[in-house]
């Protein structure tokens, strides 16, 4: 048993928190910031260049770029945060010491110097072969090893996590069952295993391949269990940021989940079928069979789409309920005008759940769609959606929450007030602009990984429609205002973290419109059977599912307009 | 709370009426979308034949030199255009960095669609049209394809295939049949 100097307990909630939690979260965290900011400064010289006008680099730069990007940005600013999020959602969540702080910060090396070691590796310019890596093409042996690395210090990092859970239980630091934040990283860590053992599993050959021990890597093998790991680990960020909004609604406004065993059901359904997203990588590829790809396309018949589709219920839902029972109760829609627009935290999470549901949920299972995915596959359609998830969804969401972990956890008074309070505005709004300007392009053929759709030194010239040149100047001019948003968040924090008023030690910090305590004693009255109304959140619900009804259909009418293959 | 541990007992209570319907009308629209999958399959024109074969790139390369040489109408800069007969087999390959060679098809007409590279992993984007595709080496995938437009028809590389890729594109082109 640890010694009782190794915990401080939070003034706020009342949480005890053990100090090794605390500094592997803050590690972690910062790690993670500095990466959204570099990966993010690649992001933006990439969709400069895509901006035909001002065509920013020059082509070996853009795809050297395109492949750092990736990178810095998919797997190590959201993997590294997802680090945190998992010693909050155990160690602190649950009033545990973390289990083998050493291994942690096992974790902590291992990852940073593969990371470091494969963002040398892209930069020394021989291996811009894209984030994916798709053999034939060849990177240099260290980039494989980089991500290898990474992977194997991701993977010690669920292990810690796991055993902190274990701890936890052993030591009954809590009563009953875990609280659905942390149920919700379960399951992102879960997810998380398989999704990192299929990195480990393929990229070993290939590095073995790049150094010259076995002759060749198959590039369907390749793809398929690649995109085990490529498309699961954004599950993980599905589930981590929706355990974010659990985690924001509850410590901002009090909210509790309308019931705890649908949403938990929700997160079940993720660990269950999302893992068979590979397949949406591989459909329109030779020698994968049509049922093959409808089974695993669909996640088993929509069943972790239901998943999604549950939380968008139920997320607005425990925040409509947790407004009204403060009396916001007028017409349909007074929870939602009297929300605290204001705190970037709320408005973050709120914007992520809105734009994640909207522009990445229904266009992802849009372009899922078997048959659909042959007027979509390679587009630059394809980074529109992701965007929209990854960005707008996840990296938002992680944004928002960064405003609750510098006072509750690097124990810093959040500065600059009004610059944080319009980050997620702006931000939001760049990243809005970039995903509907993105499909946009992609609808019109634009392909994704390009340099140069006027095709000027090719051997035979096509022509795409001006519109399409239109739309890739607005992603542009997106990128720029998703990119002071991003720098507005980078300063805050920043700042905030080192040059910010040092919270004292028994000082109560406010969340939100209510305490901790007040919330608590709030929600003990709500959320059973006959007692909940959430008009409002029905009404969002049904425009958002007539929304997706009538995109799915208009694609099918697109689709119906090309040539007949067979 | 969701950051607290739920009330003892948390999965006897009943899930309320509002969660209920909507979970009962989310998945059967999850239902419907992978019904409407296979549906297309018997009443759609647009779906992938399934049909493919392992090939090495040299063999891959003969068959399309076979082609090239029995068919070929005409040259158009380093392309040469090829207008094989309507119902038979075509075959298109992908290379750092083109779409080889060039097709002359009739409107209206079926052709058996063969594509592969003999290099990396290549992208088929049929321009204007907008219709994509995967091409690996090593692989063979056939596609019975039926143009419904006249024209001249782009075909860009959308999958990235090192620092000339945006140089890679092809054409393919409709004629009517006089």
């Amino acid at each position: 048993m640890t010694a009782a100097s190794h915990f401080r307990t939070c003034p706020t909630t009342g949480l005890k928190i053990d100090r090794s939690a605390e500094n592997l979260i803050k590690a972690n965290a910062v790690v993670a910031v500095v990466f959204l900011l570099l990966g993010g400064l690649f992001g933006l010289s990439i969709a400069l260049t895509r901006w035909p006008a001002v065509h920013l680099l020059p082509a070996d730069w853009f795809y050297l770029a395109l492949t750092a990007h990736g990178f810095d940005v998919l797997l190590a600013w959201i993997i590294f945060f997802e680090m945190a999020v998992l010693y909050f959602a155990s160690a602190i969540l649950l009033n545990s010491r973390i289990a083998a702080p050493r291994w942690g910060w096992a974790q902590f090396w291992l990852m940073l110097v593969g990371a470091l070691m494969t963002n040398v590796a892209v930069l020394q310019g021989n291996s811009s072969v894209m984030f994916t890596s798709y053999p034939p093409l060849v990177a240099a042996p260290h980039f494989y090893l980089g991500l290898v690395l990474f992977a194997v210090g991701a993977l010690i990092g669920c292990a810690v996590f796991f055993g902190t859970l274990v701890v936890a239980r052993d030591e009954k630091t809590y009563q009953g069952s875990v609280p659905l934040v942390t149920f919700g990283a379960i399951t992102a860590a879960i997810i998380a295993v398989f999704t990192l053992a299929c990195g480990a599993i393929i990229l070993i050959p290939t590095f073995l391949w790049s150094v010259g021990i076995i002759s060749g890597v198959d590039p369907l093998m390749y793809k398929l269990v690649w995109w085990g790991m490529g498309h699961s680990s954004q599950q993980i960020n599905v589930a981590a940021h929706v355990a974010v909004w659990y985690a924001i609604g509850a410590m901002v406004l009090g909210a509790k989940p309308i019931s705890e065993k649908v949403s938990r059901m929700a997160f079940l359904m993720y660990i269950l079928f999302l893992q068979l997203a590979s397949a949406h990588h591989l459909l329109v590829e030779p020698g994968v069979s049509s049922s093959w790809k409808i089974f695993n396309t669909s996640y088993a018949m929509y069943l972790a789409v239901l998943g999604s589709m549950i939380h968008g219920m139920t997320v607005p839902g425990a925040i409509e309920a947790a407004q009204r029972a403060k009396g916001f109760n007028k017409g349909l829609f007074e929870w939602l005008r009297k929300a605290p627009w204001g705190n970037p935290a709320f408005a973050g999470m709120f914007l992520s759940l809105v734009m994640f549901g909207f522009l990445g949920g229904i266009s992802g299972v849009v372009m899922g769609t078997e048959q659909i995915n042959l007027i979509i596959h390679n587009t630059i359609y394809v980074p529109g959606h992701f965007h929209a998830t990854v960005v707008a969804g996840t990296t938002l969401a992680f944004m928002a929450i960064t405003y609750l972990l510098v006072p509750l956890i690097f124990r810093r008074e959040v500065m600059f007030k009004k610059i944080a309070q319009w980050q997620p505005y702006v931000f939001g709004l760049g990243i809005a602009g970039i995903s509907l300007f993105m499909m946009g392009a992609g609808t019109l053929g634009v392909p994704r990984r390009h340099w140069d759709i006027t095709f000027a030194d090719a051997l035979s010239q096509f022509q795409f429609s001006p519109a399409a040149f239109l739309m890739l100047a607005l992603n542009g001019l997106s990128a720029i205002v998703a990119a002071i948003g991003g720098a507005m968040y980078i300063v805050v924090v920043v700042c905030s973290v080192f040059l910010g008023r040092k919270i004292g030690d028994n000082e109560v910090v406010q969340l939100g419109p209510v305490s901790g305590a007040a919330s608590a004693a709030a929600v003990a009255r709500y959320g059973n059977e006959g007692t909940l109304k959430i008009p409002g959140t029905v009404v969002l619900v049904a425009v958002f599912f007539v929304s997706f009804v009538l995109y799915y259909f208009v694609n099918w009418k697109y689709l119906a307009e090309v040539w007949p293959l067979k | 709370m969701g950051i607290a541990s739920p009330r003892a007992g948390w999965w006897k209570e009943p899930i309320h009426k509002v969660e209920l319907i909507w979970i009962i009308v989310a998945f059967l629209w999850g239902l419907g979308m992978f019904f409407m999958m296979i549906y297309w399959h018997g009443a759609g024109n647009q779906n992938l034949s399934n049909e493919a074969y392992r090939i090495t790139p040299a063999a891959f390369a003969a068959k399309v030199d076979e082609m090239t040489e029995k068919y070929t109408v005409r040259q158009e800069g380093a392309f040469p255009v090829v207008r094989p007969p309507p119902g038979s087999d075509v075959y298109m390959m992908g290379r750092v960095y083109m779409w080889w060679p060039m097709l002359e098809l009739v409107k209206g007409e079926t052709y058996r669609l063969h594509l592969s590279s003999i290099d990396l992993q290549h992208g088929f984007s049929l321009q204007p049209v907008n219709i994509n595709l995967q091409v690996h080496p090593g692989y063979e995938m056939v596609v019975t394809m039926t143009p419904n437009q006249l024209g001249q028809f782009g075909i860009v590389c959308n999958e990235y295939c090192g620092f000339g890729h945006h140089t890679m594109t092809g054409r393919i082109y409709v004629v009517d049949n006089k």
